[in-house]
C-alpha cells in the first residue's frame, strides 16, 4: 500500500507558475467573453491580449528582481526552473509578442483576426513557449513545445489562403515527425539515466563517464533533429521558406523570432553538458551544422525572387549564426546569443512589418508573388520614406554599423575569437559578406532601378494604420539607436546568464 | 567649443543632411554649398588651432559607449590626419559647387553630406570600432552615388565596389576583435582604443596573422594589386563627383589605415612583409601603368594612373622610416589634389561631348586653351614634375625606401618614369595636332563654375610643390613619433635595424603591456 505523501503548499512554490498562467487565463477569458457577447471588434481582442501580455511581462520583471536577490527558483515538484535563462527567454518571448500582436490592427480586413479564437490560440501559444523555457524536465519541455506548436499550426492556417493551408499542413506533418523524434530521444535518455530532468541526466552521465556513449549519441541525434527542426537548422530547415511564404508576413516575422528563442534555450540546457563532456564527435557535428546552416542558407537566399522567401532563408542563416553560441559555450557566447536575438527581434520585426503593411489582396500584372523583388523596384521614387526605412532594416540585417545587429554580431564573433574558434569567427564574418549581397539586392531594387510593374503607389502602405506605423517606427528607432541600449543589455544579460551557471 | 570641434566637424554635415530633407529641391544645391563652406571653414579653423609642435593626438574627445566591452567614442587628430580631413572637406565643397545639372539633385547633395560625415569620421577615429563604423558606413553613400547616378553598368559596378570592400573589412573586423581579445588577455580589460593598443607588445607570430587580417581590409580599399579589380569599374561607371571623391579621399582611407594601424601595432610584421609588399607595390606601379597605356577611354587612363600612384604611396609607407612615411602622407594629399582634379577635368569634357573615348578628341588645345593649360599642369603634376605637388611626396617616398633597398627603389623610380609615357601620349592624342573631329570645333572653354573648382586645385598643386613646408612639418612631427614607437616596440633584431632609432627623446611613448 502506498504511504501518504505529505507535501506542503509552501514547498510547491506555486507562484513560479504565475507567468504562464496569466496568458492561459487570458485566453480562457477571451473565449468565455465570446460566449456571452459575439462579434466584437478585433481591436478589443488585440487590446485585451496586449493587456494580458503586459501583465505577464510585469510578473517577469517581478521575478527577475527576486532572481537578482535570491537566485534560481524552483517550484511545482521541482519541475519549474526559473533561472536567468528562463527569465531572459521569457522576456524575449513576451516582449516580441507584445510588439507583434498590434500588427493585427490593419486598416484592411483580414479574415483571421475576426475570430476571437485567433487571440486565444495566440495566448496559449505564448504559455506553451514559456513552459518550454522555464523547466529542465524533458516531459514538460515536450508539453510546452506541443502546446505552442499546435496553436501555431492553427494560427498559420487561419490566414485562409490556399498557400496558408499548404504551409500549415506542411509545418504540421514535419512538426509531428519532430515531436516523435523528441519523444524518442527523451526516452533513450530516460532509459539510460532513470531521470527526465536534464541536470540529473547530466549528473548520471558524468558519474559513469558516458559509459553508454553509442546510445547517448543516438539520443542526441534524435533530439538535435527535433530541436533543429524548431530553430530551422540545415538540414531540418526545409519547411521554413514554404511556411513563411504561406503565412501572413506578420506571422512569418513572429515565427522567425519567438519559437526559435524557445528552441535555443532548450538546446542550450541540453547541449551545455554534452559539449563539455569532451566527446569530440558532438563538437564536430555541431560545428558542421553551424557552418552549413549559415553558409547554405545564405547561398539559397541569393537566388530567391521573393523578398519574404529571402527573409526566410536569411532567418535560417541568422539561426545558424547564433547556434555558434551553443558550440562555443562560454558565458560571453551565451550572453551574445540573447543580445543578438533581442537586437534581431527589432530588426526582423521591422522588416516583416514593412512587408505586412504592403500586403496586397490582388497581384498586379507582371508580379509573380506578393512580395516579389520587382514590386519594390524604384520604391525611392514612389514612396521615399518606406524605401528608406526598409533599407535601414536591410543594412541592419547585413550588419552594417552602427545599426542594431552589428553589435550583436561583433559580440558573437568576439566570443568565438575569445574561445579560440578563430576559423569559425572568420567563417561567420565571411558569411556576413555573402549575406550582404542579397540584402543589397533589395536596396538596389528600391534605390537604383526604375519602377518595373504598373502598381498603385497606395499599395506600399495599404494596410497602414496608426498601430502598424507605431510598431514600424518603434522598430526603426530601436534599430538606429540600438547603440544606446547595448551596454545596459550586455550587463543585464551577462549577469543573468552567469548567475544561471551558463 | 574647441574641446568638441572634432565632433562638430564630424556630425555637422550629418545634421545638415537630415535637415536637408526639408529644403526644396531647387535650393538643394545652394544649401549643400553653404553647408560645405561652413564645414570647410571649421576644418581650416582646426588647422589654425592645431599646435604644430605637438606630435601626439590633439582635440581628443572621449565618451564611453559600451564600457563593459571597452568601446568608446574616441576621436582625435595628429599631423597625419589633419590635412586629409581638410582635403575631404575641401573636395566636398568644390564637388558640390561644380555640380552641373543632374537629376535628383537634392538626393545627391544629401548623400554627399552624409558621405562627408563618414570621411571625416574615419580620419578622426581613434577607437577601432568607431573607425570601423565610419569605414563601413562610407560604403553606403558611395554605393548610392555610383548606383543611382552612374553609367550603364552602374549597378554591377556599385555592388562590386560594395561587396569587395565589405568582405575585406569583415576580415579586418575579426582581426580587430582578436586584437581586443589579446589586449584583454594582457591587461584584463576590454579596450578598442588604438592608443592603448599601441602600447601592447605582441609576439611575432600573432603580429603576422593580425597584420594579414588588417592587410586584406586595407589593401582592398587602397586598392593594391591584385585586389584592384573593383576600382576601374567603379571609376568607369561613377559620375564625376563620385570618381573625384573616391580617388581623392576614399582611397586614402586604406593607405592612412596602414600608417594608423598596421605600422605602429605590428612593427615586426611590417618589417617581415616589407619586401613582399614593396614588390606588390612595384608590380602595381608598372602593371597598371601598362594597362593605362592600352586604354581607349580617357577616364580609365586617369583611373589606372591613380592606382599606379597609390603604389608609390604604399612603397613610401613601407619604407618604415621618417622620410618614407612623411613622403607617403604628403603624397596622399598630392595624389588627392591631382587625381581629384584630373577626374574633374575628364568630367568637364564628358559633359560637353558625352564621350570619353580619346579617339574622338584631338587638337583640343586650340579650341579650349584654358582647359588644356590646367589639364597640362595637372598631368605634369601627376607624373611628378619637380616644383609641382606630387614631386615632393614621390621624392621623399623613394628617398625613404632607398635606405632600405637600392634595387627596389631603382625599379620603382624607373617605373614612375615609364609611367609618364602613357600620360604624355594620351595628352598628346587628345590635345595636340589638328582638330580632326568636327564636333570638337566649337566646344566652349571652361565656364565659371568649373574655374571655381579647378583654379584653387591648380594653385594648391603649384604652391605645395614650391613650398611644402607648412604641411610637411606637422606631418613630419607626427610621423617621427610613430617611427619611434615602432622602433621601441619591435622585438626582432631585423626590425630594430630596419626601423631607425630617433634621437628626439621628447616624443617617446613607452609600451606598457605585453602578450606572452
Amino acid at each position: 500500500m502506498l504511504s501518504h505523501v505529505n507535501i506542503s503548499l509552501q514547498s510547491l512554490n506555486i507562484s513560479t507558475l504565475v507567468p504562464m498562467l496569466i496568458p492561459i487565463v487570458g485566453a480562457l477569458f477571451i473565449l468565455v467573453l465570446d460566449l456571452f457577447k459575439k462579434d466584437q471588434s478585433k481591436s478589443m481582442y488585440v487590446m485585451l491580449s496586449l493587456l494580458f501580455m503586459m501583465l505577464d511581462f510585469g510578473s517577469l520583471v517581478d521575478f527577475s528582481l527576486s532572481f537578482n536577490t535570491n537566485g534560481t527558483a524552483l517550484g511545482y515538484f521541482n519541475m519549474m526552473l526559473i533561472d536567468g535563462l528562463a527569465l531572459l527567454a521569457q522576456f524575449v518571448i513576451v516582449g516580441a509578442s507584445i510588439l507583434f500582436i498590434p500588427l493585427a490592427l490593419t486598416s484592411k480586413r483580414f479574415h483571421e483576426f475576426s475570430y476571437p479564437e485567433f487571440f486565444a490560440l495566440f495566448l496559449f501559444m505564448i504559455a506553451g513557449f514559456q513552459f518550454m523555457v522555464a523547466t529542465d524536465n524533458l516531459i514538460l519541455i515536450f508539453i510546452g513545445l506541443e502546446t505552442a506548436s499546435l496553436a501555431l499550426y492553427t494560427l498559420i492556417a487561419l490566414h485562409n489562403r490556399s498557400k496558408s493551408f499548404e504551409a500549415a499542413v506542411k509545418y504540421f506533418t514535419m512538426g509531428a515527425l519532430a515531436a516523435g523524434f523528441f519523444a524518442f530521444g527523451a526516452m533513450i535518455l530516460y532509459a539510460l539515466s532513470g531521470s527526465v530532468e536534464i541536470h540529473q541526466i547530466a549528473a548520471v552521465f558524468n558519474a559513469d563517464e558516458f559509459a553508454n556513449l553509442p546510445f547517448i549519441l543516438v539520443a542526441v541525434v534524435f533530439l538535435l533533429a527535433s530541436l533543429g527542426f524548431k530553430v530551422s537548422l540545415v538540414p531540418f530547415h526545409t519547411w521554413a521558406p514554404d511556411v513563411y511564404e504561406g503565412a501572413s508576413a506578420s506571422m512569418a516575422g513572429y515565427m522567425s523570432i519567438v519559437p526559435k528563442i524557445a528552441g535555443f534555450v532548450v538546446i542550450m540546457r541540453l547541449f551545455e553538458f554534452l559539449i563539455q563532456s569532451g566527446v569530440v564527435w558532438l563538437n564536430v557535428v555541431l560545428y558542421a551544422i553551424v557552418v552549413i546552416t549559415m553558409t547554405a542558407a545564405n547561398i539559397w537566399a541569393l537566388v530567391q525572387n521573393d523578398v519574404k522567401r529571402m527573409l526566410a532563408y536569411s532567418s535560417i542563416s541568422h539561426a545558424g549564426f547564433v547556434m555558434a553560441a551553443v558550440l562555443i559555450g562560454t558565458t560571453q557566447a551565451n550572453s551574445a546569443l540573447f543580445l543578438y536575438w533581442i537586437l534581431f527581434t527589432f530588426t526582423n520585426l521591422g522588416a516583416f512589418s514593412m512587408l505586412w503593411i504592403s500586403r496586397q489582396k490582388n497581384l498586379a500584372p507582371g508580379q509573380s508573388s506578393d512580395h516579389s523583388y520587382n514590386k519594390f523596384a524604384g520604391l525611392i521614387k514612389i514612396a521615399p520614406l518606406s524605401a528608406t526605412i526598409m533599407a535601414l532594416f536591410m543594412l541592419s540585417l547585413a550588419g552594417i554599423p552602427p545599426f542594431a545587429l552589428f553589435w550583436g554580431k561583433i559580440y558573437m564573433i568576439s566570443a568565438a575569437v575569445s574561445a579560440g574558434y578563430i576559423v569559425l569567427a572568420l567563417i561567420m564574418a565571411l558569411n556576413s559578406a555573402i549575406a550582404g549581397y542579397y540584402y543589397l539586392k533589395l536596396i538596389v531594387y528600391m534605390f537604383m532601378k526604375e519602377p518595373e510593374i504598373d502598381i498603385d503607389s497606395k499599395v506600399y502602405t495599404m494596410n497602414g494604420s496608426i498601430a502598424l506605423r507605431t510598431i514600424i517606427g518603434f522598430a526603426a528607432i530601436g534599430t538606429v539607436f540600438a547603440i544606446i541600449a547595448v551596454n545596459p543589455l550586455i550587463e543585464f544579460i551577462t549577469a543573468f546568464v552567469y548567475n544561471s551557471g551558463y | 567649443m574647441l574641446d568638441h570641434i572634432l565632433s562638430l566637424l564630424i556630425f555637422f554635415p550629418a545634421l545638415a543632411a537630415m535637415m536637408g530633407f526639408v529644403v526644396h529641391k531647387d535650393s538643394a544645391k545652394a544649401y549643400g554649398i553653404a553647408v560645405s563652406i561652413i564645414e570647410f571653414v571649421i576644418s581650416l579653423y582646426l588647422w589654425f588651432a592645431f599646435d604644430t609642435n605637438v606630435s601626439g593626438m590633439q582635440f581628443m574627445e572621449s565618451i564611453s559607449i559600451v564600457p563593459t566591452f571597452g568601446i568608446n567614442y574616441l576621436v582625435g587628430i595628429d599631423g597625419i590626419s589633419l590635412f586629409i580631413i581638410i582635403m575631404a572637406s575641401f573636395f566636398t565643397m568644390i564637388g558640390i559647387a561644380s555640380l552641373g545639372d543632374v537629376k535628383k539633385m537634392k538626393n545627391l547633395v544629401i548623400t554627399l553630406l552624409f558621405l562627408q560625415m563618414t570621411m571625416v569620421g574615419v580620419f578622426a577615429a581613434l577607437d577601432a570600432i568607431v573607425f570601423y563604423t565610419f569605414w563601413e558606413l562610407s560604403l553606403v553613400p558611395m554605393l548610392y552615388i555610383i548606383g543611382a547616378w552612374g553609367g550603364p553598368l552602374r549597378i554591377y559596378a556599385s555592388v562590386k565596389f560594395f561587396l569587395y570592400t565589405f568582405t575585406g573589412s569583415l576580415v579586418m573586423l575579426v582581426g580587430m576583435l582578436f586584437m581586443a581579445f589579446l589586449y584583454n588577455q594582457a591587461t584584463g580589460v576590454w579596450s578598442f582604443s588604438i592608443l592603448e593598443w599601441y602600447r601592447l607588445i605582441l609576439p611575432e607570430n600573432y603580429q603576422l596573422w593580425l597584420f594579414a587580417a588588417f592587410f586584406i581590409g586595407f589593401a582592398i580599399k587602397v586598392p593594391m594589386f591584385p585586389f584592384h579589380t573593383w576600382l576601374p569599374y567603379a571609376h568607369g561607371q561613377a559620375p564625376t563627383i563620385g570618381s573625384v571623391i573616391l580617388a581623392a579621399v576614399l582611397l586614402k582611407m586604406g593607405t592612412y589605415a596602414f600608417i594608423r594601424f598596421s605600422l605602429p601595432m605590428f612593427p615586426d610584421a611590417a618589417v617581415f612583409f616589407m619586401f613582399p609588399i614593396a614588390i606588390l607595390a612595384i608590380i602595381m606601379i608598372i602593371y597598371t601603368a601598362m594597362v593605362a597605356y592600352a586604354q581607349e577611354d580617357i577616364k580609365q587612363v586617369v583611373a589606372y594612373s591613380s592606382i599606379s600612384h597609390m603604389g608609390v604611396i604604399i612603397l613610401g609607407t613601407f619604407a618604415l622610416n621618417v622620410e618614407g612615411i612623411t613622403g607617403s602622407v604628403f603624397l596622399m594629399i598630392g595624389h588627392g589634389i591631382v587625381s581629384g582634379a584630373l577626374f574633374f577635368l575628364v568630367g568637364v569634357i564628358y559633359d560637353r561631348r558625352h564621350t570619353k573615348m580619346m579617339s574622338e578628341f584631338g587638337g583640343l588645345a586650340s579650341v579650349m586653351p584654358r582647359y588644356a593649360t590646367i589639364f597640362g599642369i595637372m598631368m605634369m603634376a601627376s607624373v611628378g614634375l619637380p616644383l609641382l605637388i606630387n614631386f615632393v611626396g614621390e621624392f621623399l617616398s623613394l628617398l625613404g625606401f632607398y635606405n632600405q633597398s637600392h634595387i627596389v627603389t631603382l625599379l620603382a623610380g624607373t617605373a614612375i618614369i615609364v609611367g609618364a609615357i602613357y600620360m604624355l601620349s594620351s595628352f598628346k592624342k587628345a590635345f595636340f595636332g589638328e582638330v580632326t573631329n568636327e564636333k570638337n570645333r566649337n566646344l566652349p572653354d571652361l565656364n565659371s563654375k568649373e574655374i571655381i573648382a579647378l583654379v584653387p586645385l591648380t594653385i594648391i598643386a603649384v604652391w605645395l610643390g614650391v613650398y611644402p613646408k607648412p604641411i610637411l612639418d606637422p606631418i613630419n612631427n607626427s610621423v617621427k613619433s610613430v617611427v619611434m614607437l615602432m622602433h621601441e616596440k619591435s622585438i626582432t633584431e631585423e626590425a630594430k635595424t630596419r626601423i631607425p632609432l630617433l634621437e628626439d627623446k621628447t616624443l617617446m611613448q613607452t609600451p606598457q603591456a605585453e602578450v606572452k
